[in-house]
């Protein structure tokens, strides 16, 4: 059992803390927004009831949530062996956390970064630590997911990697290695593929469900690209586009003006109830 | 109460997927049309439509697969919360 320090109750956050709780993890759970706190509580417990009916293991959800710590300051995580953060992917935000991180946090404690696209060493140059700073991307649901990218920076040491490595295996996650790149493999692609899907709606080419039905009917795939975009969270896809922009400084990345508009409009996909398709939502 | 809850089902159902047609009885899953995440918004709208909470060994897929079988669902759940 680990110590683990989760900052950031958005999805990732949220499905991180319930994942490694799930695997008998101490989990701190750690947000500046304390309604974010309590939406990633009933998130989990709502996970947890549905797992055994979208595939999963029947998950007593009490005991989940009897391993999670929630609270509004870093100072939480004193105690905690690895810190995985999972915050906007904002270089601004984040540059500000990792500097707090490395003071909140104990001189051997880990740094994890669930980025979907900043380089680990750009992270790790904000530490004292570079050498305990690494990067895992997770996937989108983390608890029915059975693999991630896993992602050294410059200066990640070989004690770092095997922390990382060990608290994945603990949590049924194949560690897929690949060099550290803005996108590293998947969302290099993945972003690129949404953001063009996007544009197709833009330009009105097709609709989204007409998108989607030929990624599933001609390609077979279970989900098209607009359905994987509110799933992900169109803002997070905006965000990760705008990385790859920056980073490259290749047009090739421009992020599709729907894109900007919807994230604007607080069309997020399913976490806010509505994006290219209407859900249900949790209130 | 079988009915109404059959309508108000029915009626949630056919909002999201106005083109598609099926019986109350015709499996949803199986038409193709709704995916497994979907069963995630069928629970949060029968708990709240209906003022319950499903109880865990309710809470599988056989019991989402139509409007006849949400309805019994919601009926047994009912009838337990009166009885």
């Amino acid at each position: 059992m680990t110590n683990v320090g989760v900052v950031g109750a958005g999805v990732m956050g949220t499905g991180v803390a319930q994942d490694l709780a799930h695997h008998g993890h101490r989990v701190v759970l750690v947000d500046n927004n304390a309604d974010a706190l309590d939406e990633a509580l009933a998130k989990i417990e709502l996970d947890c009831r549905m797992s055994r009916m979208l595939g999963g293991p029947a998950i007593d959800a009490e005991a989940v949530l009897a391993q999670i710590t929630v609270g509004t300051s870093l100072d939480l995580l004193a105690e905690t062996e690895v810190v995985i953060e999972n915050i906007t992917e904002n270089w601004d935000l984040k540059s500000a956390l990792y500097k707090q991180m490395d003071v909140a946090c104990k001189a051997d404690t880990v740094f994890v970064a669930n980025t979907s696209a900043i380089p680990i060493t750009k992270i790790g140059a904000l530490t004292s630590r570079p050498d305990k700073v690494m990067g895992v991307h997770f996937m989108n649901p983390v608890p029915m997911k059975t693999a991630c990218e896993f992602i050294p920076g410059y200066h990640t040491s070989e004690q770092t990697k095997d922390t990382v490595r060990a608290l994945l295996d603990s949590i049924g996650k194949k560690a897929i290695p690949v060099n550290d790149a803005s996108g590293f493999v998947s969302n290099r692609v993945l972003m690129l593929t949404v953001n063009e899907a996007a544009f197709l709606v833009h330009e009105g080419v097709a609709d989204a469900k007409t998108v989607d039905e030929v990624f599933r009917s001609c390609f077979g795939h279970p989900m098209g690209p607009l359905e994987t975009a509110d799933l992900i969270g169109v803002d997070t896809i905006l965000y990760s586009v705008e990385v790859l922009y920056e980073q490259f400084n290749d047009s090739k990345y421009r992020p599709c003006p729907l894109l900007k508009k919807m994230t604007d409009a607080g069309l997020h996909g399913r976490k806010s109830g509505k994006g290219f398709y209407t859900y249900q939502s949790m209130g | 109460m079988s009915n109404d809850a059959r309508t108000e089902i029915r009626t949630f159902i056919t909002t999201k997927f106005p083109d598609v047609t099926f019986s109350d009885e015709e499996d949803i899953f199986a038409l193709g049309f709704v995916n497994s995440l979907f069963a995630m918004e069928l629970v949060m709208f029968i708990e709240k439509a209906f003022g319950t909470r499903i109880p865990n060994e309710e809470l599988h897929l056989g019991n989402f697969r139509s409007v006849a079988l949400m309805a019994d669902l919601v009926a047994r759940q009912t009838s337990a919360a009166v009885g």
